[in-house]
């Protein structure tokens, strides 16, 4: 017997929709096995990770609260994958949006301005992520310097930038000497939605990006264009779309998404820049978006999906002592099989007899 | 070498190769349905069918490339049972595909040298494939790269790398689709010659005069199953082509009233650079198209059409503006949606990837080209019922047939999404249409309701430029022919006066003086070679 893929002559919709959840399940077995070789008990350890978090109304709003970010994110960067551009920095671009839009709360800090503050932020944590990000598109179109490589080493770039600057010009003169600002006011800072918990304005934010991408996508000749420039670029190019145009406008975009969400992080639940404001959300965002099936609401359900594993992390090692680092590698399998399992919606796997050269006789 | 084959009528003999009730089955799908059918050494046999009859899948099966469903192969009396390719050239089966698999930076001695199974030094192969080309009048210089050769040329790499393993039975299927009339006669001697060999040849065509003039034997085919097998000699092309299609196929006529003289698409000494470096150079092209008249632009493949209809369509941009102008606009400058906005519109050649996105639905593929010349948008928002009611137009106009109301295009077959391209661009009713291969790949039934969209077309007064291979098509629906070759476009002439012979002798590279006197074809031969 072989196993043999077969090319399907439409792409299955059910296999579209069941593929990340084979996806989990192959992951969830898979990280069994992990935390059996831990010397763990995996069902106890699945608990804790995947269950304890939902029962308990603070983790749940944890849940929303880092979710927000991986969301924002990853609607981004699903517009440059579903064109076929491959943004890999949206970590560093959420550091810049961090970075430009704390500037202003720094120099504003104890002076009493205004509620203009925090919208100002906002703008300029989506402008810097966004220019950060036109630096590899604009190597791409000019160049042709892969993308992939530019955006992934810029975000080391940015990452020492804001080390810099919270180690010097930036750093909170009555803070001890620890690397971080000084908290930012209340006119700087996301409030939060309810008396209680962090989650804040942030999450809503989230979830009008998620309909305002549905939209785009679905209804407007933009999101044509985005959709048919990653399919078909000979056709795009045939129908007048500029696949340049489209790499500068999908990493603008998606910059400015992951800047808005690194400035409402930090403006937000963080309340100072400071290194570690990320635990890896730029690169746990492609994992999203990839989950999401690169659709807007299924890159929602993913993100919330994904935020569960870093609570759930957090939790495993208080109560485990199953070391953080096992959500990380728990993300990569994911990844992993998330892609494996998307080649079930173009293909199908059969089963073919071979026969046995035996058979052939003398002839 | 195969033993001559003895002189007794074809059933006394046994056959080389018997297909006996083969059945290949995808899901639902019957692609070919119990299958009988002998090849006999000496003959060339003919399978003759429409797109998707079933053509394809029977000689895969025989070459070891499909496994069958039911039913079985004999090869000799002897039960086949092949495990792949390798396995039936090993047993004397050889294949020339329609698409050449050829590396084009590699010299034609090492593509045939990857092509080969056997164990012999390159020196050994190098001077076989020259003994072997000389004997059988097919030239090749062993050490030129591929991408310098013609596709004649890069023809006969595969046909001398064919018989290099000395086969039995050699497939070849559509071996005359790029060639020029010349060159299809210079095959025509070798398969001749093959055939007196005792070797077994089968011919997949769809041309039927070729078949008449060829082939001992045609079996033809049609939904999957055999229709009949007969002595294509003793056939009419007409009641060939009743087998095949199953139906009359209606002639297609040109509408009388075709009187304006307005030219409205002009090429003015468009001087082009290709893109890639094995692309051809566009040299001082001039031409014009008036409204009512189709102008045919015959041409082997790859002598520049591809860059010319780039260069039209907008997807490169000329060098000056005034090197295209439609309907008196200076259009060299401007960008696809812009021509289509003056009223242009284009149908490349490759349906999918180029015509349309495949894994997008029709509705989808509908706005990639109507997103600029019509209300399909409003404030950026995609008007989807629009893009819908243009499918079912589509549909209905040009009896599209599909599973559902708005498929994925790759879901259609071949014939029928053509009829979607060129009908979503005729239903816009555009000034100026330029149509490349508009009938490639596509059956008879498709072919003739294209043919008179472009005719109707003409007649209310477009202008229509027809890049094409198919002499026989451009005869059909053409006003004047000019004839591509290494990137100059010659003279027009007008197609009563386009002799087969005449165009034939362009397509080759003579000077129109020459194709007018007629040319010797020894002097095509050598350009040829």
């Amino acid at each position: 017997m072989q196993l043999v893929l077969e090319k399907r002559a439409e792409r299955s919709t059910k296999i579209a929709i069941l593929s990340p959840l084979l996806a989990i399940a192959l992951t969830l077995v898979t990280m069994s096995i992990l935390f059996a070789i831990l010397g763990k008990n995996p069902v106890a350890a699945l608990i804790v990770y995947f269950v304890e978090p939902l029962t308990d109304s603070f983790t749940l709003m944890e849940i929303a609260v880092k979710a927000t970010p991986l969301v924002m994110i990853a609607i981004g960067l699903s517009l440059c994958y579903l064109a076929n551009v491959w943004n890999i920095g949206a970590e560093g671009q959420f550091i810049m949006g961090a970075v430009c839009g704390s500037w202003l709360a720094v120099v504003t800090n104890g002076t009493g301005a205004g509620p203009w503050v925090l919208p100002a932020m906002l703008v300029m944590g989506a402008a810097g992520g966004a220019l950060w990000a036109l630096i590899p598109a604009l190597c791409k179109v000019k160049f042709g310097a892969n993308e992939i490589l530019t955006s992934l080493m810029l975000v080391y770039v940015a990452d020492l930038i804001m080390d810099y600057l919270v180690r010097g010009p930036w750093r909170d003169p009555k803070g001890m000497n620890f690397p971080t600002t000084a908290s930012f006011d209340p006119v700087a800072t996301v409030p939060a939605l309810f008396e209680t918990g962090r989650i804040h304005w942030g999450a809503l934010a989230a979830l009008i990006v998620v309909a305002l991408a549905t939209v785009m996508l679905g209804r407007t000749i933009k999101g044509f264009e985005i959709r048919v420039v990653g399919a078909a670029p000979r056709a795009a190019r045939f129908a007048g779309f500029s696949s340049s145009r489209l790499v500068l406008f999908t990493f603008a975009v998606s910059g400015a998404l992951a800047g808005l969400a690194g400035i409402i992080e930090v403006a937000g639940p963080v309340g100072v820049l400071q290194p570690g404001i990320s635990p890896g959300y730029g690169f746990t965002a492609i994992i999203v978006a990839f989950l999401g099936r690169l659709n807007p609401v299924g890159i929602l359900i993913a993100g919330l999906f994904l935020a569960l594993t870093f609570i759930g992390g957090e939790g495993a090692q208080i109560s485990m002592k199953i070391p953080l680092d096992l959500t990380k590698v728990f993300q990569g399998i994911l990844l992993f099989y998330v892609l494996a399992c998307d080649s079930l919606i173009l293909y199908r796997i059969r089963l073919i007899a071979t026969q046995k050269k035996a058979s052939h006789g003398t002839a | 070498m195969v033993n001559p084959a003895s002189a007794s009528s074809p059933s006394a003999r046994e056959p080389l190769l018997q297909a006996i009730g083969l059945s290949k089955r995808y899901g639902t799908f019957l692609a070919n349905d119990s299958i009988d059918l002998d090849l006999y050494t000496g003959e060339i046999h003919a399978f003759l069918g429409e797109n998707g009859a079933g053509k394809s899948t029977l000689v895969k099966t025989m070459y070891g490339l499909i496994q069958p469903s039911a039913g079985e192969l004999r090869f000799l009396g002897e039960k086949l049972e092949l495990t792949g390719p390798s396995d039936a050239r090993s047993r004397g089966i050889a294949m020339v595909f329609q698409h050449f698999s050829l590396f084009d930076n590699l010299t034609v001695a090492e593509n045939v040298a990857l092509g080969l199974d056997g164990v012999e030094s390159f020196a050994a192969m190098s001077a076989r494939l020259a003994q072997v080309s000389r004997d059988y009048g097919l030239p090749l210089d062993p050490n030129r790269e591929v991408w310098r050769l013609s596709v004649g040329e890069r023809q006969r790499i595969e046909i001398v790398r064919a018989l290099m393993q000395n086969p039995k039975l050699l497939i070849l299927d559509e071996p005359t689709a790029v060639l020029t009339p010349q060159e299809a006669d210079q095959l025509f001697t070798v398969l001749f010659r093959l055939k007196s060999e005792g070797r077994a040849l089968l011919y997949i065509s769809h041309k039927l005069d070729e078949v008449k003039r060829l082939c001992d034997t045609a079996t033809i085919l049609r939904g999957g199953k055999k229709i009949s097998t007969c002595d294509p000699r003793q056939e009419t092309a007409a009641s060939l082509a009743r087998m095949m299609v199953g139906a009359e196929i209606g002639e297609v006529k040109a509408t009388s009233a075709r009187a304006t003289t307005v030219p409205r698409l002009l090429i003015n000494d468009l001087s082009l650079e290709p893109d890639d470096p094995h692309g051809v150079y566009l040299k001082g092209i001039s031409v014009e198209v008036k409204g009512g008249e189709i102008l045919g632009i015959a041409g082997v493949a790859g002598n520049g059409q591809d860059e010319l209809f780039s260069a039209l369509s907008g997807e490169r941009q000329a060098p000056k503006d005034d090197n295209v102008i439609i309907d008196g606009h200076a259009a060299g400058h401007l960008s696809v949606t812009d021509r289509r906005k003056l009223g242009a519109a284009f149908v490349p050649e490759e349906r999918l990837g180029h015509g349309t996105a495949p894994r997008m639905k029709l509705s989808e593929n509908a706005l990639l080209t109507g997103h600029a010349a019509s209300d399909m948008v409003h404030h950026g928002f995609v008007d989807k019922p629009k893009t819908l009611e243009t499918v079912d137009k589509t549909t209905k106009t040009f009896d599209v047939r599909k599973a559902k109301r708005d498929p994925e295009a790759a879901s259609l077959s071949g014939g029928n999404l053509q009829k979607f391209i060129v009908g979503r661009e005729i239903l816009r009713e555009p000034g100026v249409l330029i149509v490349s291969q508009p009938t490639w790949g596509v059956d008879a039934g498709a072919a003739a309701v294209i043919r008179q969209a472009l005719l109707d077309l003409s007649g209310r007064g477009s202008a229509v430029l027809v890049i094409s291979q198919d002499l026989d098509e451009l005869a059909e629906i053409a006003d004047r022919i000019a004839v591509m070759f290494h990137g100059h476009l010659s003279e027009p002439i007008a197609a009563a006066d386009a002799t087969r012979e005449k165009l034939g002798l362009l397509m080759g590279g003579a000077s129109p003086a020459q194709a007018e006197a007629g040319v010797s074809k020894e002097a095509v031969h050598a350009i040829g070679a």
